[in-house]
């Protein structure tokens, strides 16, 4: 990695602090040979596919669902899409984006795993491995390192303190997240510098983290001179405004979720940038009182509504060619539980979004919601593979080759062919 | 069995077993560093004593007498025609404004006594357990009471046996309000009748999100052998296995039912599900509360639990993959010893794999803050202020995020943003210190025969005594233990 930097300061400031949030979320990026962005927006907790995208038409689903049950017309009602289906009224952006063909819906889908435990289950989602703790690396930084490289670099950037298991591998990458800890003089780092010199691990380390700091404090810069311009050109007061709008921020935490979303733009809008981005996010896991079109999913769900708005938002021209998959670890059980929530399930849903995407549809098997159609007698089956999806999008988006998908991308998934025409033609 | 250099053997049980070496420590531990160990482990551990910190019952009781409180209220304005957003929210954060004082007395007390232990091995230990039985604040019903149970349930029994630490774990209000617990009922108990007939929509049921922790990461693991019936049938074993206090209905209380003293467990034998219950090939008659008592005691005997839990002992304190022979000898240890955890304990420090290789792990970012805090002496702020570095560098306390707590293996925490945190926040403390303290006199006492030539170079050179601090504290060797 090229030693040569220049740092200004640390991000102690506004726009970034938001991300160690309550509600946590962090950022992964990583550089690959393409202009095509991805973004992986993994939902830790088992988000509820049945109350995201709810199968009000499926004659099951209203007593199924008891007191969370989304309603098909009048108020808080679901947001229509084709067949049985609806979207949960909070993500009116994602609607807007269907009606503009640039969501695909999926639903009743799964990775190959089949028990119900969260942690193996994000591990196999993550390893892309059938089993869980098969590999140490993810799919996605193994795809990374089956493109064919076209440019020299491949090393990648990591918002977030630490590297979740789906960008881990030997695709280098390092993170970078906000902190609010004054700079050191660069007498002091040189020096750090030379003792590292002997270690490995910790040298490089600390030349990929000062390197997409200095990224990092260019994007700062740029976001606060656009808010600082657009807040002048309204009121004619600069900082008040900025400062205002900070605090905004920190009392709200859909609008975190949202300032993660522009920082990973910051990033990926670039022509030097990274071009893979992870986006995860902990809180789904809806056990008590969950809501229908109200409520504590309600709330998580607006907040990823309004991140995925000021992705493309913070993308401008960039959003065309940009693939955005939201995926959860595994559905919730079909039946609400004794705390008007739901438990451990099966089947899911997820999300493909941006201008890259060939969408405006609803990609189901719908296997159904009666009772002889649910797995174990109690879950939503699953009729669709995930790794199809994600094979899809590696293939025709990223230009993964065909011939790494069924082993070193995703070890032993033959059976999983690629999903044709997910991508605009 | 231990390295013959008593000095290495001495940073090895200071900084891997311990908290990181306060300056002076070495030269006692080095005398016999296995015995340094074993001498923490034996006997009842001290009472955790700070200001401000007072029982969890009298904590939660305040939440359940607010929550009241407040439904009242909007029952009220409801009535009224009031009940908008704006009061909707103002009512929303009057629990956490509850809660925050009491969260920050406990973490700081808690901070405050890792930093000044003289038990650093068994501050360790509890930290381990408060891990392994994680709950998170970043649900916001726990945010009170994490520091609590850590202090009620855990630290008096981490020289007991595991049976008495599960079992205290797993009644206690935090841990059954952080999984859902409380409210479980059983389909056929003598509530469910009640709920089904309020018309208003509401099925009675169980909530299965306790049973499943306890089984996939408190006792068996997830390759432990159980199924999904088992998580099922254990969670009715433990339905009723609830908290005092809370408002169990008009009806209810007309007809007699005993809501138990706020904010302490209580068995709500009306929420529980009647009848024997099959698990793991075994039978448990109707037994009301010691139903599930029993198949917890069960439980921490278990060959899987022994291993699972020793797995992640030895890999908390040794290796990312310990050495099977390790693993091995604690959980032939747990098993005879009946879960004592002292045994279990001895063997993984009288092992000689738990002494070789000093540097094995990159410390956390809780253990990089406080062996900083024992190596310098650094003065204490407020308390608001004492905490922010474990935000900062990622690692807030009692917010791991998640049941399964933080992760344990180094590549969970050496990523780039964190070393380079790691050093800016080192760099900030030194300059705090300036020539308050010697690095040259201190790399020694600290670090023992470990301290390598380039980093004593390295501080020798330094061009002021804060520069100095900060390479002694961003050096490889302190970075890891």
């Amino acid at each position: 990695m090229n030693p040569t930097y220049t740092r200004r300061s640390f991000i102690g400031t506004s726009l970034f602090a938001g991300a160690s949030s309550l509600m946590a979320s962090r950022l992964v990026f990583a550089h690959a040979p393409t202009d095509a962005r991805f973004v992986f927006v993994l939902l830790r907790g088992a988000l509820d596919g049945l109350s995201a995208v709810p199968p009000v038409g499926d004659p099951e689903y209203p007593g199924l669902r008891g007191q969370i049950a989304l309603a098909k017309s009048g108020e808080g009602a679901v947001l229509p899409l084709e067949g049985p289906f609806g979207l949960h009224p909070a993500l009116k952006f994602l609607h807007d984006s269907y009606l503009a063909k640039e969501l695909a819906v999926l639903h009743a889908v799964a990775s190959p795993y089949r028990e119900r435990s969260h942690f193996d289950a994000q591990n196999v989602l993550e390893s892309g491995d059938a089993r869980p703790h098969g590999s140490t690396s993810g799919w996605i930084n193994r795809a990374l390192t089956a493109l064919p490289s076209g440019k020299s670099r491949e090393a990648g950037v990591a918002l977030g303190a630490n590297v979740p298991l789906a960008m881990r591998g030997p695709a280098e990458v390092a993170s970078w997240s906000p902190t609010k800890i004054t700079a050191l003089d660069d007498a002091t780092l040189a020096r750090i510098t030379d003792l590292y010199a002997r270690d490995p691990l910790l040298s490089r380390r600390l030349a990929d983290a000062l390197e997409s700091d200095a990224i990092a404090s260019e994007a700062q810069a740029a976001a606060d001179a656009e808010a600082g311009d657009a807040a002048m050109a309204m009121t004619g007061v600069k900082p008040a405004t900025v400062v205002e709008r900070d605090a905004q921020v920190k009392r709200n935490y859909n609008a975190r979720y949202a300032e993660t979303a522009r920082a990973a733009a910051g990033f990926l809008k670039r022509d030097d940038g990274p071009r893979v981005a992870m986006f995860d996010t902990t809180g789904w896991d809806t056990h008590a009182n969950e809501g229908g079109a109200q409520g504590q999913l309600a709330l998580r769900l607006r907040g990823l509504d309004a991140a995925m708005a000021a992705l493309k938002e913070s993308l401008g021209p960039v959003w065309r060619s940009t693939v955005v998959l939201v995926a959860t670890e595994f559905g919730r059980t079909a039946a609400i539980n004794g705390t008007r929530g739901t438990d451990h399930g099966t089947g899911a849903a997820a999300f493909l979004l941006g201008g890259a995407v060939a969408g405006g549809r609803v990609l189901a098997d719908w296997p159904g919601l009666a009772r002889g159609n649910l797995l174990d007698d109690r879950d939503l089956k699953p009729t669709r593979d995930l790794r199809t999806v994600m094979k899809g999008v590696l293939r025709d988006h990223l230009g993964v080759p065909s011939a790494a998908l069924d082993g070193q991308v995703f070890p032993d998934s033959t059976g999983a062919r690629p999903m044709d025409g997910l991508i605009r033609g | 069995m231990i390295p013959a250099r008593k000095d290495t053997a001495a940073a090895i049980a200071a900084n891997r077993f311990g908290l990181g070496a306060r300056p002076g420590e070495l030269e006692a531990v080095a005398r016999d560093p296995q015995d340094w160990l074993v001498r923490q482990i034996k006997g009842a551990p001290p009472v955790l004593a700070g200001e401000g910190l007072r029982p969890s019952a009298e904590t939660l009781a305040k939440a359940i007498e607010l929550r009241k409180q407040v439904a009242r209220e909007r029952r009220e304005k409801k009535n009224a025609g009031a009940d908008d957003d704006t009061a909707q929210v103002a009512s929303a954060l009057r629990l956490p404004a509850v809660y925050r004082p009491v969260y920050i007395d406990e973490a700081y007390a808690r901070f405050a006594h890792a930093i000044g232990t003289a038990q650093p091995f068994l501050e360790r230990l509890t930290q381990f357990w408060s891990n392994h039985f994680a709950v998170s604040i970043d649900k916001i019903a726990v945010l009170g009471l994490a520091g609590a149970m850590e202090r009620e349930a855990i630290r008096p029994r981490v020289t007991g046996h595991f049976t008495d630490l599960l079992l205290a774990v797993e009644k206690h209000p935090t841990m059954l309000l952080y999984l859902d617990n409380q409210a479980s009922i059983g389909p056929n108990s003598k509530a469910a009748g009640f709920v089904g007939r309020r018309g208003n929509g509401r099925k009675a049921g169980i909530n299965e999100n306790l049973a499943r922790e306890i089984l996939e990461l408190h006792t068996l693991g997830v390759s432990g052998g159980y199924t999904q019936g088992d998580v099922t049938t254990f969670a009715r074993a433990i339905s009723g296995w609830s908290i005092g206090g809370e408002d169990s209905g008009r009806k209810l209380r007309r007809l007699g039912v005993d809501n138990g003293s706020p904010g302490e467990f209580h068995f709500r034998e009306i929420f529980h599900e009647p009848g024997a219950k099959r698990l793991l090939g075994k039978s448990y008659g109707e037994d009301g509360l010691r139903q599930g008592e029993a198949i917890l005691r069960d439980l921490a005997m278990r060959r899987e639990t022994a291993r699972h839990v020793s797995t992640k002992l030895a890999r908390h304190f040794i290796a990312d993959d310990p050495p099977a022979a390790v693993v091995d000898r604690m959980t032939h240890a747990w098993l005879e010893s009946k879960a004592h955890l002292p045994s279990v304990y001895r063997a993984l420090i009288e092992s000689p794999e738990s002494w070789e290789q000093p540097f094995g792990k990159f410390k956390t970012p809780a253990d990089y803050i406080y062996s900083a805090h024992r190596a310098l002496g650094i003065p204490l702020r407020d308390k608001r202020r004492s905490l922010q570095a474990f935000e900062a560098l990622g690692q807030r306390n009692f917010m791991p995020g998640s049941p399964a707590g933080w992760p344990d293996s180094s590549a969970d925490w050496d990523g780039s943003s964190g070393l380079l945190k790691r050093v800016a926040w080192a760099d900030a403390v030194a300059q705090r210190m300036g020539d308050a303290r010697n690095a040259r006199e201190l790399a020694p006492q600290l670090l023992g025969d470990t301290l390598s030539e380039e980093t004593a170079k390295a501080i020798g050179r330094a061009e002021s005594g804060s520069q100095a601090l900060t390479l002694l504290l961003a050096s490889p060797e302190f970075m890891r233990r």
